[in-house]
Order: structure tokens, then C-alpha cells, then sequence
């Protein structure tokens, strides 16, 4: 392949106003980019694409002056800048809505919205708002303005950051991965955003590693590889096919599992279960479902529709105002984790760095936070014994670390996970909850996740998958459940299991769905 | 020329050993500063320094008994820190102590001396404890910030003192606030001729031993870091979080409340409003300056005792005011703050 081919082929009308040149960064022993050229067009939506730890990330935060780079040119508008922080970025109109965002829960979106532009003495909230609507207005984004950001979705949120960068004038975008966390209906909705802003003659980088999305929305795609620049791409001229290989470098695998074979009785049973959200509202209505013995019932849904609350309620994080758990015949008392954890369920939260671990703690302190008091003796914690257990788990979950003292917050994000999955299934667990257990994992990591998961199964516990990723819910269910407000839309075996009827489910619209005449 | 502040690899294990030790040296010298402005000569001021707190055996054995009662304050902050319970009221929790003592210790019930102590240091202790419950269950049912009311309770506290002072504990025939002395059973011993060095420096030792073990070794205190580091994942994995706080406050509280015990049992007799000249808040600098660590808490309280100590003989000898102690504990604060940023980041100046 030929970069330059591609680029002087299209340059035509179009005018350059990012140029990086020779980027280099390296941390400590790791290179994140060598000597990568990217180069960002007005009003085109460019897409980075890479595997996890590919460097598309880093090489963004080096253009939003979040990192220096060791060496390379950054050219705006033509012009050789410095950027040694996002001060400066900001000020070239660069915006960055980060994968973890970076908003004061506590406030209202307004207030959000303003920070860092606040101008002089006096704080002109009513002018702010008037500027914060209009924008909402140009460009779909709506929120409301004095909600508080922690009662929005996830999906608001991310609407909130976004009208951050434009408050402040933005003109060149960058979204890292901002789908990971958006069900279809909002990433949809971000789109038609994207599309107005680039035909605005805004610039969008949009990070992503999913391949269907990149084609929807890029006009061009940069495909990273450890750290290097592999491929450059205008959409029309590729297919996904073909930005799979380059980005993994291998051909894909078609995703396909079979069954156990030996689905038993219920295990798992959910009874008319109520409860509130952290606003006070209903999330979860009556909800009824059993997940039976060696299978695995995937929970679609767009994202917001009470799995977070349901997922709580099961984990024994959040107490119910009506319904029941039953877990192997036993009802579970509400609200507490540990007899959950006892009578034999496995919890994967969806949140790994803030409710499945302590980051600051070793590997084995973490794999032992739910089983420390097995070793005890008179209060006192059995250090060999943890230790054996940990060199153990490590072993056998190929869990990449320096040791089982090393702190949690130095492993990669798949071995974060393969942390939670070791202390999860290793107790041959009856029941496995799984919320979102892939998401923001790279390609290898999520083949790992699944063939856990599976495994699990196959030795006879019972599985809720609840995923926001269809592609995952229909490659390993054996039967798929729609939630929908709160409620389950329907439910379908695999083999009759039909992409648009749970799609449809998913929007709301129940019954079957008929072929168009 | 600008300033690039980054980020910096982990620093091997010796040298974050050597950045509390470091930072007291930076420290000494930096004192040199106000001694002069002072007047002082600074080379007899530091020999006077050095000498007042460890020149004589009576003087040694001196810095040791005003380590006690820091060490167990710096405990107290530390161990509460680590769980991330904020207890900023170690003082407050020293004067329940102090308060609980006294009252045990006027009215000793006829019991054998062995027992009276004991007596003193539950009482002592618990009374702290208690009284750092109540932020705790603030904290735990209300969501109230614990600074705020930790902090506060220390004036609280004090205002009860003063109540008992010039009430039910005031020595008959006094005016002063001042309580009745402290039976003879209930005194803590001697345990070297020729000073004050008493039981309480002992347990004072003891107790970094148990916080200690507390600490590394005890489910409790794997639940109590748990939480320190993550709230909601301890509560994932089954903890209860509520409990651990309230136990966290009961000992930190109880470890304060000894400070007191020993001022009274063992240095002043009686209960006074100025029993305590800040071991509290000296305990949350000490605390930081050890790093929260049981071990890194005894020597820095042993280095705040040398300066308390020293400076006594240094304003003496040289006219610098005793109150340069408070100046030099100030400094080890900032100095220690930022010798810890220098260890996670590096700044470097750069030729744009």
C-alpha cells in the first residue's frame, strides 16, 4: 500500500488544518507512536482505527496538549505550534471529549459548560445560556441545561462535553471511542451531530475499533498498528473487511458459538422486581426472568432502559422496592453482596475500574475481595495462603503482571478484566452476571471474555449476558431477552432469533414484526 | 524557558524511605532562615537544639515521653486516613480521653494498681472512641462531611472540659479550672529512675506495633484499606463499608483518647484547660510526614519531639522564642507535601 497515493489523489479543494509530522512518544519502555504522520482536512470526519494499545489515543492527547511528544512537527492552519498543555489546544479551537469524561457531577450542565470559559469578574450565566441553547439548537445536542450532570445518562453526558468544546469556539473535534458507551438510538443521534458540525467546516477525529460505525460516518480512516501509521483509506474505496485485516493484521474469525447442550433447570430467578434509579424513578418495572441452568440469556437493550439498575440489584448493590432474587431455590436477601457471593453467583460489574476494583491495591489483594475472610483465622488474613491462591489465578488466567504484589492500576484493561474473571468464575460459580463484560476491550481480549464466559457455562452455571453490544448478545446467547424501559419487550430463542425483531424490540415496538410489503 | 511538569516512573522502594528522612534535612536547613531573622547564632542554635533534646539522659528520656503522646495523635490520624475517614479531631479525642482518665483517676475505685490502670486506659480510650463515632455515624447515615465535623467537635469538646472545669470536676476551694489530682493508684509508673519516662511511652510503642499488625496482617485491616481506596468496590465485594468506618473511628478515636490518658495520668495529675498544647493537630502533620505508615508515625513523632524539646534549650541559650518549634513543625509539613509531588512527578525547565 501506498499512503501518498491516497492523500494527493483526494487533496484537490481541501486544505489541511492539522499536520503532525514524525510524532514520536514514548512512555518509560513503551513506544506509543513512532514517527506517525496524520494529517486532518476542513470539514472532514476521519476516523482512527485501531486495536487497544494501537497509540490512537495517545497520538490524539499529544494533539490536544495533553502529552509532549519526544519529538515530531504539529502544523495548525498552516502554522508550527507548541502545545504544552490543553490550555493551548483550546486555544488553537482543538476539543477533546475523552473516554472518561471529565465533567463535576455535581453541577448543572450549564455550569459544566461555562468552566474554563467564564470570562472576567462577573459570572454572565444568563448570556451563558443563551449561548449553551443556541448551540443545542444548531446542532441537536439536547440536554437540559440546569440538570445536574450525574442524573443524565451516559449518553448526556457525552452530550454535555461535546457542547463544552463547542462553547469554547471549537473547530477541530476529537471523540475517543465515544460510541463505547452509547446504545444505538444515541450513537445515532451523534452522528447526525458529527455530520452537521462537519458541514459547519468543523474537522472530527472520530477513535474507534468498531468497524461498521467507521464506515457509517468517516469520509477517510487512518488505521494505527502498535504505534505506527498501517493504512490510510477514503471509505468509499474500502470495506470492512478489508480494515479489519490491516487493523488486526489477520483474518477475522467469523463469531459463531454453539450451544451447551445441556440446558437444566433455573437457577437463577428474577420475580417481579422494582426499583428506583438514583433519580428517584422507576427503572426497573416488575421485571420477571429466569436464566436456567447451562445457558447464557443475553439482555439487549439501549443503553438506559434499567440494566444498570437490574445488573445492581442482582450484584446486591441496590435494594429493591418490590420483587424477589432467587438464586439456586433460595431467595437472596436484598442488598447484600456477600450472600450473593456465597451461595455461588459471579458478579462482572460493567464498571471495572470503579466497582469491580480497588486499582490502588495489589492483584492479589483483588482477588481476594470477595473470599478474604476464608483466610482468616482469628481475624488474622493467611498471607501465604493469599498468595498461593494468587500465583495460582495468575497462572491460570494468563493474567499479564509483574507479580501478585504489583498494584492493580499498572495492568492493561484486559487484564483488569481477566483480574475480575479469575476471582469471578475460578469458584465454579451456579449463576454469572456479566454487565457489558466486553466493553472497551480490544479484539483479543474480548475472544477471551467470551471463551470464559462460555466455559463457565459449559460447566453448568446459568449466564445473564447483559450487553449493549449485539453482536456479542446474538454470538453467545442461547436465548436473547430485550429490556426495554424498564421492562422485558420479549424474548427469542437463538434459532429464531432475528436482527430486526430485537431491534425493533429494543426501539419499544412490540408484537412481531411482519416483512414489508 | 518554561516549566514541563510530567509525570515520573515509580521511584524504587529505598528512596521512598529516604524522602521523609530527606525532607527533615531540608527542613533543618530551611529553619535556618527564621533563626536568623531571629538573631540567633545558627551553629549554637542547632547544637543547642540537638543537645536540649538528646545531649543528656534525662533530656533523651525527656523526648521520648513528649513522643507518646504525638505518636499516638499521628496513629490515630494516620489510621483513619489510610481507611480515608478524615479525622481531622484528634484533639478533641485526646481531651475525652484526657476527661475519662481524670474522672477514673479522682474517684479510683479500690482496686489493685494493675487493675486502676487498666480501668484509666479503657476509659480513656473508649471515651476518644466514642466521641469519633459520632462524625462516623454522620458520616455513614447523612453523608456529613467528616472534616467539618471532626473539626468541630474539637471545640465542643473543649467547651465540655471547660463546663466539668468549672463544675463537677473543679478541685474544691479553687478558683482555677483545674480538676482534683489524680489518685497515686491511678498514676502511670516510672519507669527509669531519675525522669518521667512512664508506662505510657511503652504502650505508645505497643500501639505502632498493633496498628501495625492491624494494618498488614487483619482482615479487618484489608477491609479498612478496601475502603480507603474504593468505596464502592469494597461494598461490591461484600463489605460492609458503614461498619469498617465506624470501626476505623472507634480505634482512631480510642488512639487519640490515649494521648490523653498519659498527659494525665503521667505528666500533670490533674485535668487542665491547656492539658493539651495541639498534640492533635501535630498528629495530622506527623501522620503525613510518616507517610501513614505505623513505623514511619513513631520517627517523625520522635523527630516533632526533638524540635519541641531542643527548642526549649535553644530559645535559652540563644533568644530565639521557644515558638520556632512551631515554625519548624510547620515547615517539615510543606517540605514533606512537596518532597511527595517530587516523587511522583518530575519538573523540569525547558528552553522553548
Amino acid at each position: 500500500m501506498n499512503l501518498d497515493i491516497a492523500t494527493t489523489a483526494n487533496t484537490g479543494e481541501r486544505t489541511p488544518v492539522v499536520e503532525m509530522r514524525s510524532i514520536r512518544k514514548t512512555f518509560l519502555e513503551v513506544t506509543a507512536n513512532r514517527d506517525v504522520d496524520f494529517t486532518l482536512y476542513r470539514g472532514e470526519i476521519c476516523a482512527l482505527l485501531g486495536e487497544n494499545g494501537a497509540g490512537k489515543t495517545t497520538l490524539m492527547n499529544v494533539l490536544f496538549g495533553y502529552y509532549a511528544a519526544d519529538s515530531g512537527e504539529i502544523h495548525i492552519e498552516g502554522e508550527r505550534v507548541s502545545l504544552s498543555s490543553p490550555r493551548d489546544a483550546i486555544a488553537r479551537r482543538i476539543g477533546m471529549v475523552h473516554q472518561h469524561f471529565t465533567l463535576v457531577p455535581s453541577q448543572t450542565v450549564l455550569e459544566n459548560t461555562v468552566v474554563g470559559r467564564t470570562g472576567g469578574f462577573l459570572l454572565d450565566l444568563d448570556g451563558a445560556r443563551r449561548r449553551l441553547l443556541g448551540l443545542q439548537e444548531r446542532f441537536g445536542l439536547h440536554v437540559d441545561p440546569d440538570a445536574p450532570v450525574w442524573t443524565l445518562p451516559i449518553g448526556g453526558q457525552q452530550k454535555v462535553e461535546i457542547l463544552k468544546a463547542l462553547y469554547r469556539d471549537a473547530r477541530i473535534l476529537i471523540l475517543d471511542e465515544p460510541t463505547a458507551v452509547l446504545a444505538p438510538p444515541e450513537t445515532k443521534e451523534l452522528f447526525s451531530t458529527l455530520r452537521s458540525l462537519a458541514a459547519e467546516g468543523c474537522s472530527v477525529v472520530f477513535i474507534s475499533h468498531k468497524l461498521y460505525e467507521v464506515m457509517e460516518i468517516a469520509d477517510r480512516v487512518v488505521v494505527l498498528s502498535k504505534g505506527r501509521v498501517v493504512a490510510e483509506r477514503r471509505t468509499a474505496d474500502t470495506c470492512e473487511r478489508e480494515l479489519a485485516n490491516l487493523m488486526v493484521g489477520r483474518e477475522l474469525e467469523e463469531r459463531r458459538t454453539t450451544g451447551s447442550g445441556k440446558i437444566g433447570a433455573p437457577v437463577l430467578t428474577v420475580q417481579d422486581i422494582t426499583v428506583k434509579n438514583d433519580k428517584g424513578l422507576d427503572a426497573v418495572k416488575e421485571l420477571s426472568l429466569d436464566i436456567r441452568s447451562g445457558e447464557v440469556l443475553g439482555m439487549a437493550g439501549v443503553s438506559g432502559n434499567g440494566q444498570r439498575e437490574l445488573a445492581e440489584v442482582l450484584f446486591g448493590l441496590r435494594v429493591p422496592d418490590s420483587g424477589s432474587v432467587t438464586l439456586c431455590g433460595e431467595i437472596l436477601p436484598p442488598g447484600q453482596p456477600r450472600t450473593a457471593v456465597e451461595r455461588g453467583m459471579a458478579r462482572i460489574p460493567e464498571d471495572r475500574m470503579t466497582t469491580g476494583l480497588l486499582l490502588e491495591l495489589t492483584v492479589e489483594e483483588n482477588l481476594v475481595l470477595e473470599n478474604h475472610s476464608s483466610f482468616k483465622s482469628h481475624g488474622v488474613l493467611d498471607h501465604a495462603a493469599m498468595g498461593r491462591h494468587a500465583d495460582e489465578l495468575i497462572e491460570e488466567f494468563g493474567i499479564k503482571t509483574d507479580g501478585r504484589g504489583a498494584l492493580a492500576q499498572t495492568l492493561s484493561g484486559g487484564n483488569l478484566q481477566k483480574i475480575i474473571l479469575a476471582r469471578e468464575l475460578s469458584a465454579s460459580p451456579r449463576a454469572v452476571v456479566a454487565a457489558q463484560p466486553t466493553r472497551g476491550l480490544d479484539v483479543g481480549a474480548i475472544e477471551y471474555v467470551h471463551r470464559r464466559i462460555l466455559e463457565a457455562r459449559d460447566r453448568g452455571a446459568g449466564i445473564l449476558l447483559i450487553s449493549e453490544d449485539l453482536d456479542e448478545v446474538f454470538a453467545l446467547s442461547d436465548r436473547i431477552a430485550v429490556i426495554y424501559e424498564g421492562r422485558i419487550m420479549g424474548i427469542t430463542d437463538r434459532e429464531s432469533a432475528d436482527r430486526e425483531q430485537v431491534g425493533l424490540w429494543m426501539s419499544g415496538v412490540s408484537g412481531v414484526s411482519r416483512p414489508c410489503a | 524557558m518554561r516549566i514541563v511538569i510530567s509525570k515520573r516512573a515509580p521511584l524504587p522502594g529505598w528512596i521512598q524511605l529516604l524522602v521523609p528522612v530527606g525532607a527533615i534535612l531540608v527542613t533543618l536547613a530551611l529553619s535556618a532562615i527564621p533563626i536568623l531573622v531571629a538573631g540567633g547564632d545558627l551553629l549554637l542554635s542547632y547544637t543547642s537544639l540537638f543537645k536540649g533534646a538528646l545531649g543528656t539522659r534525662y533530656n533523651f528520656l525527656e523526648t521520648c515521653v513528649k513522643a507518646a503522646p504525638l505518636t499516638f495523635t499521628g496513629l490515630a490520624v494516620a489510621f483513619a486516613f489510610r481507611a480515608k475517614f478524615w479525622n481531622i479531631g484528634a484533639e478533641g479525642q485526646l481531651l475525652a480521653g484526657a476527661i475519662a482518665a481524670a474522672w477514673v483517676g479522682i474517684y479510683a475505685p479500690p482496686l489493685p494498681k494493675a487493675l486502676v490502670l487498666l480501668l484509666v486506659c479503657v476509659a480513656g480510650f473508649i471515651a476518644g472512641g466514642a466521641w469519633a463515632t459520632i462524625p462516623a455515624l454522620l458520616k455513614t447515615r447523612y453523608r456529613v462531611d467528616d472534616v467539618v465535623t471532626t473539626l468541630l467537635l474539637n471545640y465542643v469538646m473543649w467547651h465540655i472540659m471547660g463546663y466539668l472545669l468549672f463544675g463537677p470536676l473543679q478541685m474544691p476551694g479553687s478558683s482555677w479550672p483545674r480538676s482534683p489530682a489524680v489518685e497515686a493508684i491511678a498514676r502511670f509508673p516510672i519507669l527509669l529512675a531519675r525522669s518521667r519516662f512512664h508506662l505510657g511511652v511503652v504502650l505508645a510503642l505497643i500501639a505502632v506495633a498493633v496498628v501495625w499488625f492491624i494494618n498488614a496482617k487483619t482482615v479487618f485491616g484489608y477491609e479498612a484499606r478496601a475502603v480507603g481506596v474504593n468505596q464502592r468496590a469494597a461494598a461490591f465485594g461484600g463489605i460492609n463499608v458503614n461498619s469498617v468506618i465506624m470501626r476505623t473511628a472507634l480505634l482512631s478515636g480510642g488512639l487519640a483518647g490515649m494521648a490523653g490518658v498519659g498527659e494525665v495520668v503521667a505528666i500533670h495529675f490533674h485535668l487542665l484547660m491547656d492539658i493539651s498544647p495541639g498534640f492533635g493537630y501535630s498528629g495530622i502533620v506527623i501522620a503525613m510526614l510518616g507517610r501513614l505508615h505505623p513505623v514511619g508515625v513513631a520517627l517523625s513523632a520522635f523527630f516533632f519531639s526533638v524540635v519541641i524539646v531542643g527548642a526549649q534549650s535553644m530559645s535559652r541559650l540563644t533568644g530565639v522564642p521557644v515558638y520556632i518549634a512551631e515554625v519548624i513543625q510547620g515547615m517539615a509539613l510543606m517540605v514533606m507535601l512537596i518532597a511527595l509531588l517530587l516523587t511522583e512527578y518530575r519538573i523540569k525547565a525547558v528552553r522553548s
